[in-house]
């Protein structure tokens, strides 16, 4: 269908010199597969995946050896099968040159592919779709690695229309040309699976027209399924609030998202990634790339991700005076720190750079607010106050003119006439407002957990002076009891316990006294049908036994009478004396068992035993007096 | 003469009526100064400035009993913060109460920990978890840094680990520009 749709425009924006038409001679070409692939675990915009894999784990391609951390985060796969070399800190694509977690992988050159399983899409909840797609790894390939899956969520209002972004405004790059020109089949049916999922009522593909290969193809696969227009070529057409806007007027305003308007938008690589997933059941394991530059022969690779920077610039035979890479394109992409980083999901091209090309920005001169750049700007916004804003480190102003609507297109940096670098000023920003409010929220957290741990601090307290006064009470009322009936054993029944110490005490005696009792009154088990010789044993035992406990409930009565100054374990020995004896009366009431057809030897020693333990059980002095 | 006194009066006592209403009905629930130099305060609770938390040295500085210049966790942005707040004029950082160290947790080497739980009654922010004679370990999430672990600790099994920066809380630097000095002239 062609294109009779109203377009709109955007404010601002440049026209820089495209240099797309080196790199679109050539098709897509597979780069050969390396023999080590690093596979960052941080790739979308949330947390990093958890590794699944150990090192020395063999693993099959498209294989899942990371899980998604959290909603903004997706899955990683394995981009070829071989081992698991190790897992841990690897140069990263980001400029920092920090090093972040990654899964190194050894290929083993046999691609053998994990059990692929297609999704019956028509049979599938939207909600089971997304998380397949989570799964799979499917992040937005223009850049932003956004989660597709969160985007693939119907507005409030629902959403009427699915744009997919063929704009691809940036210099140098091709990839989304390439991909469209080559896969136009693959892209709209992943548009399709799209619609399908938001339950989205059209299809609008937006293609700058300065791509009439890609367009003609687009239209031809599209047939009556889709609305494939041509944009005007005029950077960033490609933003998508821009692309947005110039499809269908809507002006997204700051804070809300175009979910809210009905319309959501994904780029044609992310699209085609959707298609691969869903009807092949293949995860996001490579992406085209297009390397351009300073290199010989300019072309687009379809490249495994992980796989080193270098050796897929090497295929396009960079020039000797390339000193450094840039991913992504000249007006928005980020510096290299190293020739090893690892193509990741949000490599779309890969620009080899030397001083010749790109030479070194001239020194930035003093703004005079000429205004130019707040003309440029395509977001409406006032680049020369964010950046005096930035500048002073003013982040509070710089947030009141809306800092965070900067899509950092790099466009008034283009046109500033003082040379600038004004995205470096709003990057720099950004990242301190971030980095204040993580302190912020960690400081509030931290605020929070203090103030209830002292809040359960006090809780305790009281809650262990609630009980304390409950057992006083409860003591109190048993002490009162015992002195009205006192035991026979001559217990000290706590004569009125002066403080809370010796009830406690006089608890914990009154435990010891029962527990001990306890295995006393419990009837010995197994002692039917036992040979006389093992009766004989057992008799030996017990005497032994009763000749062993008095002498210590004697101790016990000496101790507690020299030492009266020690009131506290004076009462303890007392009590644990007065328990022995109650355990001790205890046993000897029971009746002996098993005594019946005894021989005559036996009857003796038994009444031998008896007698003693008369003997015994009379030398312990009477029970001590209760002291005080 | 009559009838403009008494509207006066009635004036004065609708105006004084309304005013005594809005005292009552919008009156203003603790101190919001100390809230506010509370919210400056970076929350490490380690008791440096020698009050047992963020929130009483705040109280403190409200009620002018503390320097603003005894928080070694907040530095000297933090101080300066305060000293925009409150009107005062900046002082560096008191050296009595310790000196501005870059942001670390604590970190329990497990071989060694006995389970003596005294970490995790000192910790402030709950966040050592363990029980008696289990190992501990330190959520570093959670961990302010405040070293008050570090001393109770009977076998020296705790130490401090400067946080070190990751892709994720890298920031960009302010931009630079290098003076380039060619072979004619200095640019």
């Amino acid at each position: 269908m062609t294109a009779l749709r109203k377009l709109f425009s955007f404010n601002g924006g440049i026209k820089p010199e495209p240099h797309k038409a080196a790199s679109t001679v050539e098709p897509i070409a597979v780069a050969p597969l390396p023999a080590r692939l690093v596979v960052p675990l941080w790739q979308s915009t949330g947390a990093a995946a958890l590794p699944l894999v150990q090192a020395g784990d063999r693993v099959l391609k498209g294989q899942r050896i990371g899980a998604a951390d959290g909603g903004l985060s997706v899955a990683v796969h394995a981009p070829t099968s071989g081992t698991v070399l190790q897992i841990g800190p690897q140069p990263m694509a980001h400029p920092s040159g920090l090093l972040a977690p990654a899964i190194v992988l050894a290929a083993d050159g046999e691609e053998r592919w994990a059990d692929l399983e297609p999704v019956n899409v028509a049979g599938t909840p939207p909600d089971a779709l997304r998380d397949l797609l989570r799964d799979a790894g499917i992040v937005g390939l223009g850049g932003a690695v956004f989660p597709s899956h969160q985007k693939l969520r119907p507005g409030p209002h629902g959403t009427r229309t699915l744009i997919i972004n063929g704009a691809e405004c940036e210099p140098f790059i091709t990839c989304d040309d390439m991909l469209m020109r080559e896969r136009a089949a693959g892209i709209l049916r992943g548009a399709a699976l799209m619609k399908h999922i938001l339950q989205a009522r059209e299809i609008v593909i937006g293609i700058e027209d300065n791509k009439p290969e890609a367009l003609a193809a687009m239209q031809a696969a599209a047939g009556s399924e889709a609305e494939v227009v041509a944009v005007p070529t005029r950077y960033p057409a490609g933003g998508a609030k821009q692309l947005i806007r110039v499809l269908t007027g809507i002006e997204v305003p700051h804070g809300r998202r175009s979910t809210d308007y009905g319309v959501q938008c994904f780029n044609v690589g992310t699209a085609f990634a959707v298609h691969q997933a869903l009807d092949l059941g293949r995860p996001l394991i490579s992406r085209v790339v297009t390397i351009a530059g300073n290199v010989a022969r300019p072309r687009n690779y379809d490249v495994l991700i992980g796989t080193a920077m270098r050796e897929v610039v090497a295929l396009a035979g960079p020039q000797p005076d390339t000193d450094r890479y840039i991913m992504g394109g000249p007006m928005m992409g980020l510096p290299m720190p190293d020739f090893d980083a690892p193509v990741v999901k949000a490599t779309n091209a890969i620009l080899a750079s030397s001083p010749a090309l790109f030479p070194p920005a001239p020194p930035e001169q003093p703004c005079i607010r000429c205004g130019d750049c707040a003309r440029a700007c395509p977001a409406d916004l006032q680049p020369l106050e964010l950046y005096w804003f930035s500048r002073a480190r003013n982040f509070g102003k710089a947030q009141e003119y809306h800092l965070f609507d900067c899509i950092e297109c790099g466009c008034c940096a283009y046109v500033c006439p003082a040379h600038i670098p004004l995205v470096d000023y709003y990057r720099y920003a950004k990242s301190e407002v971030w980095a204040h409010e993580r302190e912020k929220e960690a400081a509030d957290a931290a605020r929070q957990r203090f103030e209830f741990r002292n809040f359960r601090q006090e809780r305790e307290e009281s809650e262990k002076a609630a009980k304390l006064a409950a057992r006083n009470a409860a003591a109190a009322a048993a002490a009162r009891a015992s002195a009205d009936k006192p035991l026979p054993t001559g217990e000290p029944a706590d004569a009125a316990p002066s403080s809370t110490e010796d009830k406690k005490k006089a608890l914990i005696a009154a435990a010891l006294a029962r527990a001990q009792a306890q295995p006393a009154a419990a009837p010995p088990r197994n002692t039917d049908n036992l040979s006389a010789d093992t009766q004989a044993e057992i008799a030996a035992i017990e005497t032994r036994r009763q000749q062993v406990s008095p002498p210590a409930g004697d101790d016990a009565g000496e101790t507690s009478a020299t030492s009266a100054a020690a009131p506290g374990t004076a009462d303890k020995k007392a009590l644990i004396a007065a328990a022995m004896a109650r355990a001790q009366a205890q046993q000897a009431a029971a009746p002996p068992r098993n005594t019946d057809k005894l021989s005559p030897a036996t009857q003796a020693e038994i009444a031998a035993i008896e007698a003693r333990r008369q003997q015994a059980a009379s030398l312990p002095p009477a029970p001590p007096e209760p002291p005080k | 003469m009559l009838s403009a006194l008494l509207v006066m009066t009635g004036i004065a006592l609708a105006i004084g009526a309304a005013l005594g209403y809005a005292a009552v009905r919008f009156r203003v629930e603790g101190d919001p100064l100390v809230e506010k130099i509370d919210a400056i305060l970076p929350q490490t609770q380690c008791g440096q400035c020698g009050y047992p938390g963020c929130k009483p040295y705040a109280q403190a500085i409200a009620g002018g009993e503390a320097e603003i210049n005894q928080c070694p966790p907040g530095g000297e942005e933090g101080i300066r913060k305060l000293a925009d707040l409150l009107g005062r004029e900046f002082k560096p950082l008191s050296e009595a109460h310790g000196v501005e160290k870059p942001k670390a947790v604590a970190v329990i080497d497990e071989q060694i920990c006995i389970g003596c739980t005294l970490c995790i009654q000192a910790c402030p922010v709950d966040a050592i978890v363990g029980a008696a004679k289990q190992m501990h370990t330190v959520v570093d999430k959670l961990c302010t840094g405040c070293e008050l672990c570090v001393a109770p600790c009977p076998v020296d099994c705790i130490s401090m680990v400067t946080q070190a920066e990751t892709v994720q809380t890298w920031k960009w630097r302010y931009p630079v520009v290098p003076l380039r000095v060619e072979g004619k002239r200095a640019a």
